[in-house]
């Protein structure tokens, strides 16, 4: 019966996105109709073929780690497209002449690709690694099932099907134009329904644990869904123009919006990057370096202090622009005061190595680890002091804000993850190590290299590029031009470009290294479902 | 009073005094006695059931 309710649900998708592509008011309207059409009926199609097929049974006392190895798999792939495109886009700066404008009549330029890098990294990359790794640390810390069956398998695939239509729409011109939310209303959309799934797996699984205490990193990945649920709702309050188009307008206008806009971005900073991230931290530093949190009290006030500090941080994103004076103090107050439990959080991660120092020396993936802590340590301490108003006045609108992103996100968010991949996926598919212990050196020294030279060109040109822009003569006037800082800049955006370069190719090498460790190593250990994969 | 007024108002007096008064509960529950047992026991959950969920203790007793 729930197979025939699935199929008449799937039939109707598609006869729907048909006519929706049919009718379609503009090229990515109609692109992300199809796509939405062929995922529907290829769905109806694997359920018809399938459908007296007796169910597998399933073993409640078996992991569900199908949608964590998909999971991996994904974080990887969308991690080097994510590098690709940032390098790409990074030497788009440089040269200009690499828009291609009139090959691709604009349809590459940096304006189309940067969103689309932005997403990639965090939302693509990013996403299914916090996705993937909170299934597997929810399962293992509550010592039950993924709830909710297959709800799991359909947060993963509705979670990158989002992406998709998400990546297509960027170049073919959707976008609300909100950074880190460019999605338009019918992504954001189904962005919710998937999220709320997401929700209803992690909570679920808790709810069911058969350990007395929810341990601290599953509070971290709470919170993360919980608030990222809101800020995305919030956020993406608009009415659409048509059904049959992608164009939509906001509820709130402008200092409101503003306002809103970098609640959300902020807090995309402070759930997304930092509290989900942190979930990661909690579970595999402890792990890989077999010894539990340093203090697991400390764990409890980073977390509260976290959370309650956070969200208020938002309006330093607006300094001397139409936004209330206070508010902006207040965004500044609570900025500076988020460097407390940071560091609480930092000295914790790394004094969890106390005793087991010789570690960084013999085990690379620990020294990953380690570093990715310290970059967030760099990081939040770098963050506070940019927000500080008479900082931000030289800092703002320069590349030193990209500088500080990417310190954070190279630094702390990839180096975690990629931590986490080199744990789990010789767990994941059974096997007894990785391939090459060496070539994840080789990936540590050019990640690193690379976020130094990415880090430390930005800083340059930031701070030349804002002092360039407030100098005057002795009569007042504006010694350059914005032109002048381009031509300025060129050094420093090939060296940044350089690092990206870098970046990449450690990336590269541990996509190489992930698929080594499973295809060219014996099954050491059972899994406990076939993997596709293989 | 105009509403931006009120909750401006009400922010910054009665809310910014509960938020406070329940992050300070917060910090002294993790200090309350006999908690250092339970959060050891929670630090260390990660080693516990590593490759299968844990047996369900209640079907046993029933």
């Amino acid at each position: 019966m729930w197979n025939y309710v699935r199929l008449m649900g799937l039939g109707g998708i598609a006869l729907f996105a048909a006519i929706g592509a049919n009718l379609a008011r503009d090229p990515a309207y109609m692109v992300n109709a199809l796509t939405v059409m062929l995922v529907a009926g290829g769905l109806f199609l694997w359920i018809l073929r399938r459908i007296d097929e007796p169910v597998p049974v399933v073993d409640p006392n078996e992991y569900l780690d199908g949608p964590v190895r998909f999971g991996v798999v994904a974080t990887v792939l969308w991690g080097v497209v994510g590098f690709l495109v940032g390098t790409f886009i990074a030497f788009q700066l440089a040269f200009p002449s690499l828009n291609l404008s009139d090959l691709t009549q604009g349809y590459l330029n940096f304006g189309k690709l940067r969103p689309l890098h932005t997403s990639a990294v965090i939302f693509a990359f990013g996403g299914n690694a916090l996705i993937a790794t909170s299934f597997y640390v929810v399962q293992r810390t509550s010592a039950a099932r993924l709830w909710g069956g297959n709800a799991a398998w359909f947060v993963f695939w509705g979670y990158n099907l989002f992406i998709v239509l998400a990546a297509t729409g960027y170049i073919l011109g959707a976008t609300q134009s909100k950074e880190y939310a460019e999605p338009e209303w019918y992504v954001d959309w189904w962005l919710t329904a998937v999220w709320l799934v997401y929700l209803a797996v992690f909570l679920g699984t808790i709810i069911k644990r058969r350990e007395p205490h929810i341990y601290v990193a599953n509070w971290f990945y709470l919170a993360f869904i919980v608030t990222i649920a809101m800020l995305h709702v919030v956020n993406n309050l608009s009415l659409p123009v048509s059904i049959w188009g992608s164009k939509s307008v906001q509820l709130f206008s402008g200092v409101q919006d503003a306002m809103v806009q970098w609640w959300y971005g902020h807090n995309a900073v402070g759930f997304f990057l930092t509290a989900g991230f942190l979930g990661m931290m909690y579970y595999f530093i402890p792990k890989q370096a077999e010894r539990p949190v340093y203090s697991y009290k400390l764990s409890i006030i980073h977390f509260w202090a976290l959370i309650f500090l956070y969200i208020w941080a938002g309006p330093h994103h607006l300094h001397y622009t139409a936004l209330p004076e206070w508010a902006a103090t207040l965004g500044m107050v609570f900025s500076i005061m988020l460097w407390m439990p940071s560091w609480g959080g930092m000295i914790n991660g790394l004094m969890t190595l106390s005793g087991a120092w010789d570690k960084l020396r013999t085990d690379p993936i620990i020294r990953m680890m380690v570093v990715a802590v310290g970059f967030y340590g760099m990081a939040t301490f770098e963050g506070p002091m940019m927000s500080i108003k008479s900082v931000n006045s030289l800092s703002h609108y320069t590349d030193w804000t990209i500088g500080h992103v990417h310190s954070g996100a190279l630094g702390w968010n990839g180096m975690i993850t990629f931590g986490a991949l080199y744990y789990l996926t010789p767990r994941l598919w059974g096997r007894e190590r990785l391939y090459s212990l060496s070539l994840v050196s080789w990936h540590f020294w050019l990640a690193t290299i690379g976020i130094v030279l990415y880090a430390s060109s930005m800083w340059v040109t930031g701070i030349m590029e804002g002092l360039m822009w407030r100098e005057v003569d002795q009569n007042g006037f504006l010694v350059n031009a914005f032109a002048d800082t381009v031509a300025a800049k060129f050094p420093m955006y090939v060296v940044r470009g350089l690092g990206g370069v870098l970046y990449l190719a450690g990336g590269i090498i541990m996509a190489w290294n992930l698929w080594a460790t499973v295809a060219r190593q014996p099954k050491a250990a059972p899994t406990a479902i076939a993997v596709p994969a293989e | 009073m105009e509403t931006y007024s009120f909750l401006r108002t009400l922010a910054d007096s009665w809310v910014l005094l509960a938020l406070t008064v329940i992050f300070v509960g917060v910090i002294l529950f993790v200090f309350r006695p006999g908690a250092r047992r339970v959060q050891r026991d929670a630090a260390e959950s990660i080693f516990r059931n590593e490759t299968r969920p844990a047996e369900d203790k209640t079907k046993e007793d029933r």
